[in-house]
């Protein structure tokens, strides 16, 4: 069989969620060697292999800030790993880097890159969603090899009949390319909430909340949820832009999704309506988002909230 | 804030099937039904963004409009001229249709170097029909010069060009000198509407039209040839249907509670 690369920005060990899909998606596109910029260490390595990964691929000298410019290093790196192993394929996360980084590759080999996708099959077939999660869509390379980039949540992992010994391949990367220098890096601030993009509850508040996101915050904690908020009460200066949802925000799929205040503009639901069960809270029956809502609540949010907070802590008493 | 010496922007735009109205794939060649198209609305952040450049560097600096795609995409190009842009270039070819990310990178190069020399090359977000985000990393790739993208917030000083950019843990402050690409979110800046001064001198302004031959690429360097990716099916998911909708009548939170409770998902 032949190999596939799997890029993992960060190793924790023990080894994410997030990491352990990449993998998995790996695992159909051949025997999955792990490329990563920073270093790895034995007890990673021997996680790794328990989860079927064959090789691990760091640079020469990783984690020494050696390479000050922005991500070329890390597409460098790749693209010779790519050319050692002769991968058919390369995995990496959705996330802006991942984007870039697969962007930068596609052109350095002159292969087909695939972002956002949902499911990758044995074939090198890749499934994704578009325009607005109006239609799914499946894409293939025509020739050479498959670079795409995998939406978290995605694919699941299961752990290999056998594990494996992966070998720590340590090679030296030379970073050509003019880059961007990092000026700084600043660590954001972590709410105690569930991840926005992993939660299997959100509670979002639109301009409705109207300056106070408390019913909101004080719903999502009654159930364990993530909050999100659409762009309006972002833009008002109301909640931290991480936590938008919709087109040019995160996007959202979980179990149950909560929208408060929101009126339901198409770059929102872009970004929640393939949510299981979605209910709305409006005081405006005419509100459009009553059209994808499971259920739909025409109220004032701010009585209806905390009133469903209070009941769901009671029985939970 | 600026640059002493005059800059030259250019500002990439594309003509995308407005998302206010449904949007298709045709089922025979999965490519995306171009009628009610517009100006990318997230192409009018880097118009913005590359209109507030020229104002706050030296005079003589310019910006020109840069677009890819069929007779009608004119129109994106006309929009950035009525916002303000100089100038605008309108590259159009039968051949080009169907290009995947990697192939209008291709053109979009081509075309940035027929141009001439540039300072910086700004482009938005992502495209709002295909949404993929590759072109910036693709255009810096193959114009060998920095990309600075995604950015929050961007500042030139000199010729030295900085911008925010977020991830989920970090956030980066990242700079770079010119020339450079550089992509803008739709937090970067808050895009003007065109005023009547504006419609009005866009019309005396000129758009050059250029064909692949123009920029010296072959028609197999584009299109299904130049790509390297396929679209193999496409199926439109089905609507999402309304459920019950009831209306507060003081009760609706426990409502809401036994709901939530019902879908066993605590
Ligand atoms: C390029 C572009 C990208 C965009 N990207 C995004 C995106 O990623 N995410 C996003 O969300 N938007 C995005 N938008 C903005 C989008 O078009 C809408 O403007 C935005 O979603 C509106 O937010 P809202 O629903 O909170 O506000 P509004 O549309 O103003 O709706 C507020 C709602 O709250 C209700 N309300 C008011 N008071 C109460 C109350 N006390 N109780 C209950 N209900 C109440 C009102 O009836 C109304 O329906 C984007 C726009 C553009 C142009």
């Amino acid at each position: 069989m032949a190999f596939s690369l799997v890029y993992l920005d960060s190793i924790s060990s023990p080894l994410s969620g997030a990491s352990l899909e990449l993998i998995a998606a790996g695992r159909r596109l051949g025997d999955p060697v792990v490329v990563s910029a920073q270093p790895v260490s034995d007890e990673s390595v021997a996680e790794l292999g328990a989860a079927g990964v064959s090789g691990v691929v760091v640079p020469e000298n990783a984690g020494t800030e050696a390479h000050t410019n922005f991500l070329t290093f890390e597409t460098q790196l790749l693209a010779i790993a790519l050319s050692e192993t002769e991968a058919s394929g390369v995995v990496l996360p959705n996330s802006l880097n991942g984007k870039e980084i697969a962007a930068r590759l596609g052109v350095k080999l002159n292969a087909g890159v695939v972002t956002d996708a949902v499911d990758i099959a044995e074939d090198g077939t890749v499934t994704k969603s578009v325009l607005a999660g109006a239609y799914t869509t499946q894409a293939r390379v025509t020739e050479g090899p498959l670079i795409v980039t995998l939406k978290a949540n995605s694919v699941e992992y299961t752990a290999p009949a056998a594990a494996e010994e992966p070998d720590l391949l340590e090679i030296p990367v030379e970073d050509p390319a003019p880059g961007a220098r990092v000026v700084e890096v600043r660590e954001k601030a972590v709410s105690g909430r569930p991840d926005l993009t992993a939660a299997r509850i959100v509670v979002s508040g639109g301009r409705g909340v109207d300056g106070d996101f408390t019913p909101v915050e004080d719903l999502a904690d009654a159930l364990g949820a993530a909050v999100g908020a659409s762009r309006a009460a972002v833009d008002a200066g109301w909640i931290n832009h991480d936590l938008q949802v919709g087109q040019t925000g995160k996007t959202v799929a979980p179990q149950l999704y909560i929208a408060a205040g929101i009126s339901g503009a198409i770059q929102h639901k872009a970004g929640m309506q393939t949510s299981r069960v979605i209910v709305a809270v409006n005081d405006d029956p005419d509100s459009p988002i009553f059209e994808i809502a499971d259920l739909g609540i025409v109220g004032d949010l701010k009585n209806v909230l905390p009133q469903a907070a209070a009941e769901l802590r009671k029985r939970n008493d | 804030m600026g640059s002493p010496n005059p800059v030259r922007v250019l500002a990439l735009v594309k003509y995308v099937p407005d998302a206010q109205f449904d949007r298709h794939i045709d089922s025979a060649e999965h490519r995306m039904v171009r009628t009610e198209s517009i100006l990318s609305e997230l192409d009018e952040y880097a118009v913005e963004a590359a209109l507030q450049l020229k104002e706050s560097s030296a005079a003589g600096s310019t910006v020109v409009a840069l677009t890819v795609g069929p007779e009608q995409a004119v129109n994106a190009v006309k929009k950035a001229l009525q916002m303000g842009a100089d100038e605008g270039i309108h590259v159009s070819d039968p051949a080009i249709a169907g290009s995947d990310a990697l192939a209008t990178s291709r053109v979009l190069a081509a075309a940035i170097e027929k141009a001439g020399p540039f300072d910086v090359v700004i482009t938005g977000l992502s495209s709002t029909d295909a949404e993929t985000s590759l072109v910036p990393a693709q255009l810096a790739e193959r114009l060998s010069v920095p990309l600075l993208s995604f950015a929050n917030s961007v500042e030139l000083e000199g010729s030295t060009l900085r911008i925010t950019r977020d991830s989920d843990a970090v956030s980066y402050v990242l700079e770079a000198d010119l020339p450079a690409v550089l992509s803008v979110t739709d937090q970067a800046n808050e895009p003007r509407y065109p005023n009547f001064k504006g419609i009005m001198a866009a019309k005396r302004k000129t758009v050059e039209t250029l064909t692949l031959a123009d920029l010296g690429v072959s028609a197999d360097e584009v299109g299904t040839a130049g790509s390297r990716t396929v679209v193999v099916a496409s199926e439109e998911r089905p609507a999402r249907v309304g459920g019950n909708v009831i209306t507060d009548d003081g009760e609706a939170g426990l409502r809401l509670a036994e709901f939530i409770l019902a879908q066993k998902v605590l």
